[in-house]
């Protein structure tokens, strides 16, 4: 067994473990511990511009947004929480099964796949991509999370109102 | 002009949440300028009337990649003419200062991303500002308090998020088999036999249905619509679900497209489900903003058809039939804000001969309704005529029938809208109503002219736009 199909099963446990835990937090580890691996997957394809990014705005930006939304909550009671625990292990008990079967299925298709994708242009340095290049999509995506901030506000309009 | 229709909005987002709260009038005011400016800097783009060689400079420092084309200040006066009535509907139902402050933030957000749609010429910057836009819209609906606003949010960003992976893998299979991801590399790369290309164009359509709300992708619309406060409705169903689904559909589908490509075969029938169903839809509507809604996924769905015409006059018919549109279901939205705000409810069965107590709202939505069905001499029918006309001259006289057969089915909704609403005596129980403030009633009035005026002169109107070729 070679080390990227460890990091790759790992990979796969670490996202089947972010959609059925019903903690929060826990969901937030997991999809930090997701993109951490599938930028250690970039990386090793030699896409490194891809890993930097999915390290940095996936496992590392996102997770602190995720933290401080998530600490505006507050904890349900423990049944409840039990009793969502068990409805959501019911609702999402087939998803290994699928991903196994899935997995089993490819295992058998030999197909000569070589995908080689353009360089991103100029010099493939992420400052010429990111600055001179692809400009316009990063002022999108500071954009996208501004109106996430907006988002965090207009939801939790509420907080400390109801707080005794 | 180009960096500056991103950035003034961007600065002004920035100094008006600078601004302490208890400002309540500035914030109407600049957003207003700068949804006025863009519409007054889009409608003379075309004419090379303002010099805008004093933005030399910054374009060199910023160097955004964006071009403003005729189908752009389509895009951009829409919008413009969207968001002014939106922020005039807002300063008279919006109270809450922070409701107000969020609101204006998120318009602005959603006029930079809109704007964006309007001028990228690549698909995966399309594809980030169509993000922009969504993200926005999906907040401004949870805007209403209690939990319809976050049902209908709900529903938004479900589907979206469906869409947004079409999308993004279809730039992936454009990646690999166009090697680029420009409109020219993506339709260089369909003009060839290219499966893979065309894989990618077919999965970029399904999230541009899916955006644009086209049956069977359409169980978002009628609840983010009917949920969202009533100056984000105006926004929404005036142009944000358009920008973000229906104009790049409008933008790809010539490049992409070729004539003889079954693409257009998919436009025409996915266009033509949506107009009829739509319609049918609407007309079982006791909600007044319901039936807005599925007027408007009928409409995007004549839209969308008439790009299934004849190459020649498509693109122009589906242009001017946005346009049309936009300012007729702003206004309708606005009118449902007046009734509502008066009435405290949008149940049509619970309404009747308001016209006696709200004409100047009364006498507009018959305007607007009456332009929507395609009815002389407002502007509607002449874009239901150039859509039709399109379709024949296409030799798709099968869907051109189906378009004219609708508009009697969007003429008899409309009319039993105006008799529940508007028609008959007035109930006793609204004997005390009074017609709309000024607030409400400034727009309604202004869009409803602008119909009246595109319908009247539109005989002076149409060589302009023949010659422009959108």
């Amino acid at each position: 067994m070679t080390l990227m199909t460890i990091i790759l099963v790992l990979l796969v446990i670490a996202a089947l473990w972010a959609s059925m835990t019903t903690l929060l937090l826990r969901a937030t580890i997991a999809l930090a511990l997701t993109s951490a691996l599938l930028a250690v997957v970039m990386y090793s394809l030699g896409a490194t511009l891809a890993a930097v990014l999915e390290l940095s705005v996936c496992a590392g930006l996102i997770s602190v947004v995720f933290v401080s939304v998530i600490s505006l909550t507050q904890r349900k009671p423990f049944k409840e929480y039990v009793t969502r625990r068990m409805r959501r292990l019911r609702r999402f008990w087939p998803l290994p099964l699928v991903l196994i079967a899935i997995g089993f299925g490819l295992s058998f298709i030999h197909a000569p796949l070589q995908i080689v994708l353009p360089l991103p242009g100029g010099d493939g340095d992420v400052r010429t991509v990111l600055w001179n290049l692809r400009q316009l999509d990063l002022f999108g995506q500071i954009l996208i999370l501004l109106a996430g901030v907006f988002g965090v506000l207009v939801l939790f309009k509420g907080e400390g109102k109801d707080v005794d | 002009m180009n960096d500056l229709l991103l950035l003034v909005p961007f600065l002004a987002l920035i100094v008006l949440n600078l601004l302490p709260k208890s400002a309540r009038v500035t914030p109407f005011v600049v957003c207003f300028l700068i949804f006025l400016l863009q519409t007054a800097a889009a409608a003379l783009q075309p004419f090379g009337v303002i010099d805008w060689s004093f933005t030399a400079p910054l374009e060199r420092v910023i160097g955004f990649s964006l071009v403003v084309d005729n189908l752009s200040v389509l895009l951009l006066v829409s919008t413009g003419i969207a968001g002014l009535a939106a922020i005039l509907v807002g300063r008279a139902t919006l109270k809450e200062p922070r409701s107000r402050a969020i609101f204006l933030s998120l318009l602005l957000v959603s006029l930079i991303g809109i704007n964006g749609i309007a001028m990228v010429r690549d698909l995966f910057t399309l594809f980030v500002f169509v993000e922009v836009t969504s993200v926005a819209a999906v907040i401004l609906v949870t805007l209403r308090e209690g939990p319809g606003g976050l049902e209908g949010a709900w529903k938004y960003l479900l589907l979206s998020s469906v869409a947004s992976v079409f999308m993004l893998a279809s730039i992936g299979f454009f990646l690999l088999s166009a090697g680029g991801i420009t409109f020219d590399q993506a339709a260089a790369a369909l003009a060839a036999p290219a499966p893979l290309a065309w894989v990618a164009a077919a999965l970029f359509m399904c999230g541009l249905f899916v955006k644009g709300a086209m049956i069977p992708f359409h169980g978002w619309l009628a609840d983010a619509y009917t949920a969202a406060p009533a100056p984000v409705s105006v926004f929404l169903a005036g142009i944000v679900t358009k920008a973000s689904g229906i104009f790049a559909l409008m933008r790809l589908a010539p490049s992409l497209l070729p004539a003889s490509a079954p693409g257009r075969e998919i436009l025409l029938v996915v266009g033509a489900l949506a107009a009829v169903a739509g319609a049918f839809l609407a007309l079982g509507q006791s909600d007044m903003k319901r039936m807005l809604a599925y007027s408007s996924i009928s409409q995007m769905g004549y839209i969308v058809m008439a790009l299934g015409g004849a190459p020649s006059l498509a693109l122009l018919a589906a242009s001017f039939h946005f346009f049309n549109h936009t300012v007729s279901k702003a206004q309708l939205f606005a009118n449902a804000a007046a009734v509502e705000k008066r009435l405290g409810t949008r149940d049509m069965d619970k309404m009747g001969g308001l016209a006696a107590r709200m004409p100047v709202t009364g006498a507009t939505a018959a305007v607007a309704t009456l332009s929507i069905a395609g009815l002389p001499p407002f502007a509607g029918f002449w874009s239901k005529l150039l859509v039709v006309i399109a379709l024949w001259n296409g030799g798709q006289r099968v869907f051109a029938v189906i378009a004219i057969l609708t508009s009697l089915v969007t003429l008899g909704y409309f009319l039993v809208l105006q008799r529940k609403v508007f028609f008959g005596k007035i109930l006793p129980e609204w004997e005390s109503v009074r017609e709309a403030g000024a607030g409400l009633l400034l727009p309604v009035i202004a869009l409803a002219l602008i119909t009246v005026a595109i319908g009247i002169g539109f005989p002076f109107l149409l060589p302009m736009l023949l010659g422009g070729g959108v």
